[in-house]
């Protein structure tokens, strides 16, 4: 009886030549424009946020509080364009200066919940609501925790 | 022993090709507004079409497809052996509830993004076997289906890196017969097909999956000459399913490195369908893009008299989202059907 | 003055961020930035050194993601100094509580009330 062999038929070498024939034509992603636009919509973002502290502020709220007022306003406003379509258009060209403030983190937590909503309130809404804020707040918990507890320990 | 049908290794030889009687497209607005926009049957006005998820107007649009291609060549479901059908969905559901309501015999593919092109195979191979009279294919894909069922939810705000294309919203029926049973004079007939090994070169970048499928492209369609003993000159017009920009230059370079001159005739599915202006980077993918590009402009253009023999290579990544968070690359395929008009 | 100042350290907190992204590996996600950021925000606040950034850019280093890391790690350092091992476990979430209702509930509401536009 014959002997079933593998036809593996691309070898390393093969392949290693295809990875620099593909990086030959492949296009770059635009750096400097990308970049721009990334400092520009992140930096305008922050100081929409500064307009809401000093405005809680002068409401009277204390430094901290109004800073956390200023956050929860950016992520209603987030939730609110994701919502009517206009986030992920921001996104498009702005990349991440519109992922990194907290903005970008309540349009993914929108995002997945909203486009599954079709699988019902339970599976669809609420546990999309967490596909991508999910690993942010887990890693956030524990290294926070970690940083208490070696806080605890040095402290004796 | 040879078996009787085939040619070469991987290629069979339909003896009595059958033909491709009728077609008919539907498409998303996005490719209604594009380059092959007026060659499209059908443009839905919206992504949902007036159903409740995009899901549902993705299969929505596959049964009015099939449906279509039956209505203009005047038969009913009953008269059809066989449906064939596939799309990008878990568990291919756009084709079963299309089955489901269309009540044909069904065989459901997967075969990704070169589902259309299996689909015409495995149909003339029914035909031509004596198994089928008439046989209905089809396939669809669906940007806001596929987006988040393989990247990230439309409406998360990423950027979409240069080498990414746009998920074609579309969907491409066909009706197959026996050439006993084709209207009169000349049609559209398929002659020859190659199937395709799987070719994994080791391309594990989701956003690039021109560069994934290339490499199945060239192999299928160099072992269609080697099989055939044609060469590019036997054809007007060589086309794959959907490289798009940078697939199309890859492949175009492996071909040109192996002795075969094809840059005047060939071209890609994926890069016709939109205009760079569209903002897609690369071009289209998905089923439904070889599919709607074929079955509309293709055939059309062959039935004017602007090719006499076309080769279509219709191209698939077959990744899935586990296999790909597992860290796995990306395997390729393509399937090579040689259609001829007399 | 704290405006431009905010404006600046925003956009540069980002501009790293889009860096990262286009000059590396295509494995880098937007899901591995925010990943990133945040537990990169918090131990540099236990390293003592965000708490100075805050006080120079206000919302330029309190909205970007290493602030809510900030937040974190502030509550943990806090809660442990107050409470002990009880506090460093509740500490972090109790500062952030209200920037997670604020996501989750209006997230929530939002993805009720509105449908998908796609494309």
């Amino acid at each position: 009886m014959p002997k079933v062999t593998l036809q593996q038929s691309q070898s390393e070498a093969e392949k290693w030549a295809y990875k620099k024939l593909v990086s030959r034509f492949q296009p770059r992603p635009p750096v400097v424009r990308n970049a721009f636009w990334a400092f520009v919509v992140g930096g305008l973002i922050c100081v929409l946020g500064q307009v809401f502290i000093n405005l809680y502020r002068q409401a009277g709220l204390a430094e901290t509080e109004a800073a956390t007022g200023a956050s929860i306003t950016l992520v209603f406003l987030s939730a609110l364009l994701t919502g009517i379509g206009v986030y992920d258009q921001i996104g498009r060209f702005a990349g991440a200066g519109s992922v990194v403030p907290i903005t970008g983190f309540a349009n993914s937590i929108v995002a997945p919940a909203l486009e599954f909503k079709q699988e019902g309130l339970i599976f669809g809404v609420a546990a999309r609501l967490f596909t991508f804020a999910g690993p942010v707040l887990v890693y956030g918990f524990v290294t926070s925790w970690l940083i208490g507890l070696a806080y605890y320990l040095l402290k004796f | 022993m040879q078996a009787a049908k085939k040619v070469g290794k991987q290629t069979i030889k339909f003896t009595q090709p059958p033909c491709i009687i009728s077609t008919h497209t539907v498409v998303g607005p996005k490719e209604g507004r594009g380059p092959l926009g007026k060659f499209f049957d059908y443009t839905i006005p919206d992504n949902l079409w007036g159903e409740q998820s995009f899901e549902k107007c993705e299969q929505k649009m596959l049964q009015e497809a099939l449906e279509q291609a039956l209505q203009k060549a005047n038969l009913s479901p009953q008269q059809v052996d066989y449906l064939l059908a596939g799309d990008l969905l878990n568990q291919i559901i756009c084709a079963n509830y299309t089955a489901r309501n269309l009540g044909i015999p069904f065989l459901g593919l997967y075969g990704a993004c070169s589902t259309m092109a299996e689909a015409l195979i495995l149909g003339a191979m029914l035909i031509d076997g004596g198994y089928a009279n008439y046989v209905l294919g089809g396939a669809s894909s669906h940007y806001d289906t596929a987006e988040r069922q393989y990247r990230y939810p439309t409406e998360q705000g990423v950027q979409r890196p240069p080498t990414a294309q746009w998920t074609v919203t579309g969907a491409g029926g066909f009706l197959l017969a026996h050439p006993s049973l084709a209207p009169a004079g000349p049609g559209l007939k398929v002659t020859f097909a190659t199937l395709g090994r799987v070719i994994d070169m080791a391309i594990a970048d989701v956003n690039n999956m021109g560069a994934a499928m290339a490499p199945a492209a060239v192999d299928t369609i160099i072992q269609h000459f080697k099989d055939t003993g044609r060469s590019p000159v036997d054809y007007q017009l060589i086309i794959t399913g959907d490289l798009g920009s940078l697939g199309k230059t890859l492949c175009l370079n492996m071909l040109e490195k192996a002795g075969y001159d094809v840059e005047k005739i060939y071209t890609d599915c994926g890069v016709l369908i939109y205009d760079p202006s569209q903002d897609t980077h690369c071009g289209g993918s998905g089923c439904g893009c070889s599919a709607v590009v074929m079955a509309a402009y293709v055939f059309r253009r062959m039935q004017e008299g602007a090719y006499r023999r076309v080769l279509f290579a219709g191209t698939g990544a077959l990744m899935s989202p586990t296999s790909v968070w597992q860290g796995e690359t990306i395997p390729g395929i393509a399937h090579a059907v040689a259609i001829e008009f007399f | 003055m704290i405006f431009l100042k905010a404006f600046l350290v925003g956009g540069a907190i980002c501009l790293l961020a889009q860096l990262l992204m286009d000059l590396t590996s295509y494995r880098i996600t937007p899901a591995h930035i925010l990943v990133g950021f945040v537990s990169g925000g918090a131990v540099l606040s236990a390293l003592g050194l965000y708490q100075p950034l805050v006080k120079f850019a206000g919302a330029g280093a309190t909205v970007p993601l290493p602030g809510f890391g900030h937040l974190l790690a502030q509550g943990a350092i806090k809660g442990a100094a107050q409470k002990g091992l009880l506090g460093a476990l509740g500490g972090g979430l109790e500062a952030a509580a209200a920037g997670v209702m604020a996501a989750v509930v209006f997230g929530y509401l939002v993805a009720v009330l509105f449908t998908p536009r796609g494309d």
